[in-house]
């Protein structure tokens, strides 16, 4: 192996900038979304549709999971399988094509969305143009991923690139299957589904839970197996355990997107399979954060004084929380109570808010000073900062949502004595004013923890020179 | 029992292999696993990126339990619960079979306290406050939605407050449009009238009511009128109950009045419907909501 050669981290580098600018931008329109429930004049009708919550909602979900968290996603699955495979990536001109793409995409979704062009499905809202373009940008994203694999100088592939490799598989199958469509023509953005009724809903549901469980928790599961071990400096707790809950988590995941659709008219067998399979889902899920965070023992006082060490141990509880309440929701009773509430809404953020995008924020402080050869984001005090304004946003945000949703659940099922409801629609609306203040409130404090990471991210890049690393030889074998 | 949610018995098997697989792989994973480690914690002998190592801690034990009991859990659920394919499960429940139980006793309970008034005139009914309280929480879960808490409407939906009727406010009118609903059909006029002539046809509804408009646009929009619209709006414009036609004259509105609202209305034409509740509410508590209806217009 030649000495000068250099990993690439220009894919890198630009991925992690774009994760904190989109971070923003999506956070950003998510606190508009929460301020338009407080304040219905923000759907500032009077200029048209293009922003109402209905159009606005949808760009926010696709800007804050897509953007943000594909961006934090591509750009530490780029580094981490460069550096634990010691070699550089296969075919850096394809990331390149990745990272435009994934931009064109994002820019697209930011138009397409206001305007109204929509196929109506829950996180595959975007228009058959753009599912293809993401269906290519997929593929090459795989063949740069699994090309690195393939040509790793070491034997064993370490388990950071499992979840990875799982992650870029999973939606791949996820997004082409649920985006099957028929378009209406060629001159049209509009097209007809493939599927129909409840098949419709199930497809749906399976790709929309799977979503969460491979984008939004296996991608950032491999994140964590590497930054979790790199900033506690210390070894992965169990390998054992890794093996263990990863086959265990990829498998039972892709069966519990029923969940969702409690209830209605999917067939009965589905829906038991759908809770079962969740249900099932806690320990293998449990797995993940026992070995993030027991990774941490004999390092403990290091959280004392590291924040990035905090964001990602933050985010480990979070993600054990999440994953104790969605098997929880999941269970038939407790979806009668939670389902259609913003429990709902609150469950989701303490996942999104609270894992991904601590992890991902964790990640990207730890990846930004690296791309210019430092080791130190410009200020580690600001960082702190930005650790404790987004935990408190948190909490607000999911301890009010946790009160609204039990609330609406419980108002919109009391009955009087002659069996009619005790309240209209209209009154759990009413009380539930409060709440969502205090959550526009949590949601504005996370965004500003963004802006102040934002500010930082600037310091610490502006004036510098791009930097790529040496390849590192293999360590001999002990 | 073939339920019929499969459309052969190979779906059928399909479903249950791959349940049973899924549980089984649950159930294998675990049961190599379940040894007690003892000794010393190995660390694993790779190392990537300088520093990255692995331990080999053993798996938790109550991490270990945890696992089995959900899987166990699911065992016995499938065992009595549908979930592999069309077997039913042992108690031999079905969400239709919960629903018609439920809604079997909810019958058997508040049924016997709607048919008390049943004896009774809507006009009696309406004076009754227990009947009134009733039909108006009524109104508050099924109606209030469109017609607003309050019964005063919303665009496109009728306020049912005022005594101003598309299809008439006697009792029994009211009983039947709430029983079977109604659809308000006008056709649209695109394409049989020009442009100019919806411009004077709308200033003449606006005249009808005495609203600002433009005096001769309004005369020529009196003949297209005459011609277009009084087969169903009356050739006084006074409207007419059996086709839910409005009354034009009494500045009642349901969109707006405004010129701009009133085109539109002609050149897209209207297609308003609302829902019967005959089936779904049954008689007795039909009776109960004309009864609430018709009082707030005749107090
Ligand atoms: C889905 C919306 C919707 C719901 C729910 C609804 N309505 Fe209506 N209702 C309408 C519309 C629209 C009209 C006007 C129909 C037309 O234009 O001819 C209407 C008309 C009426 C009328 C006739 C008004 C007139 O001027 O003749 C009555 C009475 C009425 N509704 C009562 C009720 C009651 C009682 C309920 C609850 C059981 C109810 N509605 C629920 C939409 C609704
Ligand atoms: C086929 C019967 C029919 C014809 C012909 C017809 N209308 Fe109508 N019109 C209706 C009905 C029914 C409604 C109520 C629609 C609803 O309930 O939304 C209506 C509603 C309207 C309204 C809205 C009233 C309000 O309260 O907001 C206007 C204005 C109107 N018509 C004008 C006209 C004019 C002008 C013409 C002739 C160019 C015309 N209509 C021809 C049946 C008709």
């Amino acid at each position: 192996m030649q000495s000068q050669a250099t990993y690439d981290y220009k894919v890198v580098r630009l991925f992690a900038i774009m994760t904190v600018v989109w971070g923003i931008v999506g956070m950003l329109v998510g606190v508009l979304c929460a301020a338009q429930l407080v304040w219905p004049e923000l759907n500032l009708s009077n200029v048209g549709e293009f922003f109402h919550f209905g159009r606005l909602r949808p760009l926010h979900t696709n800007a804050v999971i897509f953007a943000f968290g594909g961006c934090a996603l591509f750009a530490t699955s780029y580094y981490v399988v460069q550096r634990t495979c010691h070699t550089r990536l296969f075919a850096p001109g394809l990331a390149m094509f990745t990272f435009w793409m994934w931009q064109l995409i994002i820019l697209s979704a930011a138009i397409t969305l206001p305007l109204g062009y929509t196929t109506g499905k829950e996180y595959a809202e975007l228009v058959w143009p753009i599912d293809i373009a993401i269906a290519v940008t997929w593929v090459s994203y795989a063949v740069v991923f699994f090309g690195t694999i393939a040509t790793r100088k070491v034997d064993h592939i370490y388990v950071a690139n499992w979840f990875f490799g799982a992650f870029i598989i999973a939606v791949a199958l996820l997004h082409i299957v649920n985006s099957a469509e028929v378009p209406v023509s060629f001159s049209s953005l509009q097209s007809y589904p493939v599927y129909a009724g409840a098949q419709d809903a199930m497809v749906q549901w399976w790709y929309g839970h799977n979503a969460v469980g491979f984008f939004l928790t296996a991608g950032f599961l491999g994140m964590m197996y590497y930054f979790v071990p790199k900033q506690a400096e210390r070894p992965v707790y169990s390998y054992r355990l890794s093996v263990v809950h990863f086959w265990a988590l990829i498998f039972t995941y892709m069966w519990a997107g029923p969940h969702h659709l409690h209830y209605t008219a999917l067939p009965d067998w589905a829906q038991s399979v759908g809770m079962l399979f969740s249900l099932i889902l806690l320990a293998p899920s449990w797995g993940g954060m026992i070995n993030g965070i027991m990774t941490l023992s004999g390092a403990w006082h290091k959280l004392r004084t590291d924040p990035i060490l905090k964001f990602l141990i933050v985010a480990l509880s979070f993600y054990g929380m999440s994953t104790f309440e969605g098997p929880m929701m999941s269970v038939k009773t407790v979806n009668a109570l939670s389902h259609y509430t913003d429990w709902t809404v609150g469950h989701v953020h303490s996942g999104a808010l609270g894992w991904v995008a601590m992890i991902s924020i964790g990640a990207i402080y730890y990846l930004l000073p690296r791309m210019v050869g430092k080791t130190e984001m410009y200020s580690t005090s600001l960082i702190t900062v930005h650790f404790w304004i987004s935990t408190i946003g948190i909490v607000l945000y999911i301890a009010s949502m946790w009160i609204a949703g039990v609330m609406q659940g419980l108002m919109w099922r009391a009955t009087d004595a002659d069996g009619t409801l005790t309240y209209s629609f209209i009154e759990a609306v009413k009380a539930t004013y409060p709440f969502w203040t205090i959550r526009l409130l949590g949601g504005t404090l996370f965004l500003v923890g963004m802006i102040i990471m934002f500010y930082n991210m600037v310091r610490t890049l502006s004036g510098q020179k791009a930097y790529n690393a040496p390849v590192l030889p293999v360590a001999a074998h002990a | 029992m073939m339920s019929a949610d499969f459309t052969s018995n190979f779906w059928n098997l399909y479903v249950i292999v791959l349940v049973v697989f899924g549980v089984g792989l649950c159930l294998f994973v675990l049961m190599t696993n379940n040894k007690r480690h003892s000794g010393p914690v190995e660390v694993q002998p790779h190392v990537w990126d300088e520093t990255l190592a692995e331990y080999n801690n053993p798996l938790p034990r109550w991490w270990l339990y945890l696992f089995w009991a959900t899987v166990i859990f699911s065992i016995v659920y499938l065992a009595i619960y549908p979930g592999l394919g069309s077997f039913q499960g042992f108690l031999n429940w079905s969400s239709v079979g919960q629903y018609e139980a439920e809604i079997g006793k909810a019958k058997q309970k508040y049924d016997p306290i709607y048919a008390k008034f049943r004896g009774q005139s809507i006009e009696a009914l309406a004076r009754n406050a227990e009947a009134r309280a009733m039909g108006g929480r009524l109104f508050a879960t099924y109606c209030a939605q469109c017609h607003g808490a309050d019964a005063k409407g919303a665009p496109g939906f009728p306020n049912l407050t005022d005594n101003d009727w598309l299809w008439g406010g006697a009792p029994e009118t009211i009983v039947q449009t709430i029983t079977d609903g109604r659809v308000g059909v006008m056709t649209p006029f695109d394409g049989v009238l020009s442009a100019a002539d919806v411009t004077d046809v709308a200033n003449y509804v606006r005249a009808l009511s005495n609203l600002p408009n433009a005096s001769d646009a309004a005369q020529r929009g009196a003949m297209v009128f005459a011609a277009n619209c009084v087969v169903c709006h009356g050739p006084d414009g006074r409207g007419q109950p059996l086709l839910g036609a409005p009354n034009l004259t009494d500045n009642v509105w349901l969109v707006s009045s405004s010129q701009a609202q009133i085109e539109k209305n002609v050149r897209e034409g209207r297609n308003n419907r609302m829902p019967g509740f005959g089936d779904f509410l049954g008689e007795d508590k039909v009776k109960l909501l004309a009864a609430y209806v018709w009082g707030l217009s005749n107090k």
